[in-house]
């Protein structure tokens, strides 16, 4: 017998819960060279912003044990071009679409939402919001509740309509609980978690950090644990809200904890890196998992972790 | 887009050989082989599936053939330097590797016969030799310059030499050819030969400098980048290049898809570690 492998984040049906994550898949052309992009739950595209940006200089990579640093700077062609050329062909491919966004004022991600509000054929809004606000010396919007909430809130007045709004929470705060409180208070639909952490590395022959931008963000299966711990404390705050998981999810043994600890998804990034096959291959062995623990049902096992033995 | 021919393969370790300061490694590839094209490169996965290196490294392809009984060889020069590449080269006859290929542009071939002069970097020679045989084969005059820090460092197989009609070398200490640069040597070479296209490959530094000359010489360059790839196949975005487009727009541009061989005049050489003004969207 097969399992009802489906899920649905905030009332939205997916055929199966295995997402790309954004910022590691563009908007899934390169990758439709290896698999059909219907064979996904989703396409996460790259957070798409109003204008176009060059993104930064290099190096933007550093290697890492078990994981990245990257320093990409959100490079994309804008919200206009994004929605006349990637949207179209996304749609064409038959792929369930859930755009990223992400600003530099809380009024950019309104503008962003007004111009998304009428487009046919997306799933769900993320909210990128660990971006530097530049109305307030830089400070990340995910690192404080209110800018995080303001944001979501945000593009709540502007989406209209029921796409459902998913907020991606930064692992770099002191108790993300208090962040997930305040962005589902300001109209969030689900959680996305978690973005990566900030790190650096220094080259020890040039004696200078690696990245041109000195910081980067961390992924890998190095955080995986943070992503558990992280999705388990927001589940048992919140035991109903939709959370979409990743982290270094790399197989699905990964995918499968993130899941106990609550995930109703599971994006996949810097495995794509490793492997283009990466999402499929987790998507299978996360259906043989479920199935060798004897769940018939994929949404039996969200959140199984926080279940208490009699 | 993605080279059309890229598969991800099995691939079985032929034989394993050191050459210098470099290893030549072979690989059975199967059909794949003959959709390699000079210029293109590979993305191999390293260190088994318990390793802690997450990503895909890059290597130029040596040659390709796809030989009469079916057999497809693939064979690439590495050069041991990280730790990657020491797994690569650890791998023994039998042993197998994840792989991608053929990934990237490809040099172009001239329809005409014309004077062609191919210029190496250390082990950036690799992919200039399979080319030397292509341009040959179309009946241009082909001549190489392989340049680096030391002796040991120059990649230049016997059979390799044979398709060319001359071989000069550098070496930064005189240890081997002529004591200097490349570029030390292009002007002289360009006239001598009445050079119609330079191909490179190699550090930056090299590239850049190479480009400078050519364009005083008034000759064609197509150059293979050399940028740091997570991925290899397009979606990290972390190997870009400022690169003017045939619209006359800068953008930064992914070596591993618009590259790695593109039109050393359209790339706008800084390694200022800041993004150049007139950049689209900086």
């Amino acid at each position: 017998m097969s399992i009802n492998f489906s899920t649905s984040i905030a009332g939205t049906f997916f055929t199966n819960p295995i997402f790309t994550a954004s910022g590691c898949a563009g908007s899934g052309k390169e990758l439709s060279h290896f698999f059909p992009l219907t064979s996904l739950g989703a396409v996460v595209t790259k957070s798409i912003m109003v204008k176009p940006r060059s993104g930064r200089a290099t190096p933007r990579m550093a290697e890492t044990p078990s994981g990245m640093l990257n320093s990409i700077g959100l490079q994309g062609p804008g919200i206009d071009l994004f929605l006349e050329n990637d949207i179209p062909w996304l749609r064409e491919q038959g792929a369930r679409i859930i755009i990223s966004i992400a600003g530099e004022t809380t009024d950019d991600y309104a503008v962003l939402a007004r111009k998304l509000r009428n487009i046919p054929g997306i799933s769900a809004l993320e909210v990128n919001i660990s971006c530097p606000n530049v109305e307030n010396r830089g400070q990340v919007f995910a690192c404080n509740p209110e800018t995080a909430g303001d944001v979501i809130a945000a593009v709540r007045r502007n989406i209209g309509g029921e796409l459902p709004i998913i907020a991606k929470l930064s692992p770099d705060v002191t108790d993300i609980t208090v962040i997930a409180e305040s962005v589902i208070a300001a109209g969030a639909d689900g959680l996305a978690l978690i973005n990566t952490l900030l790190g650096m590395v220094i080259d020890t022959t040039s004696m200078l950090p690696k990245l041109s931008q000195k910081t980067g963000g961390l992924s890998g299966p190095a955080i995986r644990p943070i992503a558990v711990r992280a999705i388990y404390q927001v589940r048992a705050a919140f035991p109903k809200i939709p959370i979409v998981g990743m982290g270094g999810v790399t197989n699905g043994r990964d995918a499968f904890e993130l899941v106990l600890a609550g995930a109703n998804a599971i994006s996949v990034g810097t495995a794509t890196f490793g492997n283009p096959m990466a999402a499929i291959n987790i998507k299978n062995e996360l259906e043989e998992l479920c199935e060798a623990r004897g769940f018939t049902s994929f949404a039996d096992a969200v959140s199984y972790a926080h279940r208490v033995e009699a | 887009m993605i080279n059309p021919k890229a598969v991800q393969i099995s691939a079985e370790v032929v034989s394993n050989k050191r050459v210098g300061a470099y290893h030549h490694m072979v690989f059975s590839v199967g059909e794949m082989a003959a959709s390699c094209r000079p210029g293109n490169f590979v993305a191999i996965s390293v260190g088994g599936t318990s390793s802690s290196l997450v990503l895909r490294r890059a290597f130029a392809i040596y040659r390709a053939s796809l030989r009469s009984d079916g057999i497809g060889l693939l064979e690439l020069v590495i050069a041991p330097l990280g730790s990657g590449s020491k797994w690569l080269v650890a791998q023994d006859p039998g042993d197998r590797v994840d792989l991608i290929a053929p990934l990237g542009t490809a040099f172009g071939i001239p329809k005409e016969p014309i004077n062609a002069l191919l210029v190496g970097g250390g082990y950036g020679s690799a992919p200039l030799f399979s080319l030397a045989e292509t341009l040959k084969a179309r009946g241009c005059r082909v001549d190489m310059v392989l340049g680096a820090s030391t002796a040991g460092k120059i990649y230049a197989p016997l059979e390799g030499k044979r398709s060319v009609n001359s071989l000069t070398i550098t070496t930064d200490d005189g240890s081997a050819g002529f004591a200097g640069r490349v570029s030390d040597v292009l002007p002289q070479l360009i006239k001598e030969h009445d050079v119609d296209v330079i191909y490179s490959c190699g550090p930056m530094a090299m590239l850049e400098a190479i480009t400078i000359i050519s364009q005083q010489a008034d000759v064609l360059h197509q150059c293979s980048v050399e940028e740091s790839m997570a991925c290899g196949i397009g979606v990290c975005m972390t190997c870009v290049l400022p690169v003017e487009g045939d619209d006359g727009v800068i953008r930064m541009t992914r070596s591993c898809i618009e590259g790695p061989v593109m039109d050393g005049n359209k790339v706008l050489w800084t390694r200022s570690r800041e993004i150049p003004d007139g950049v689209w969207g900086k």
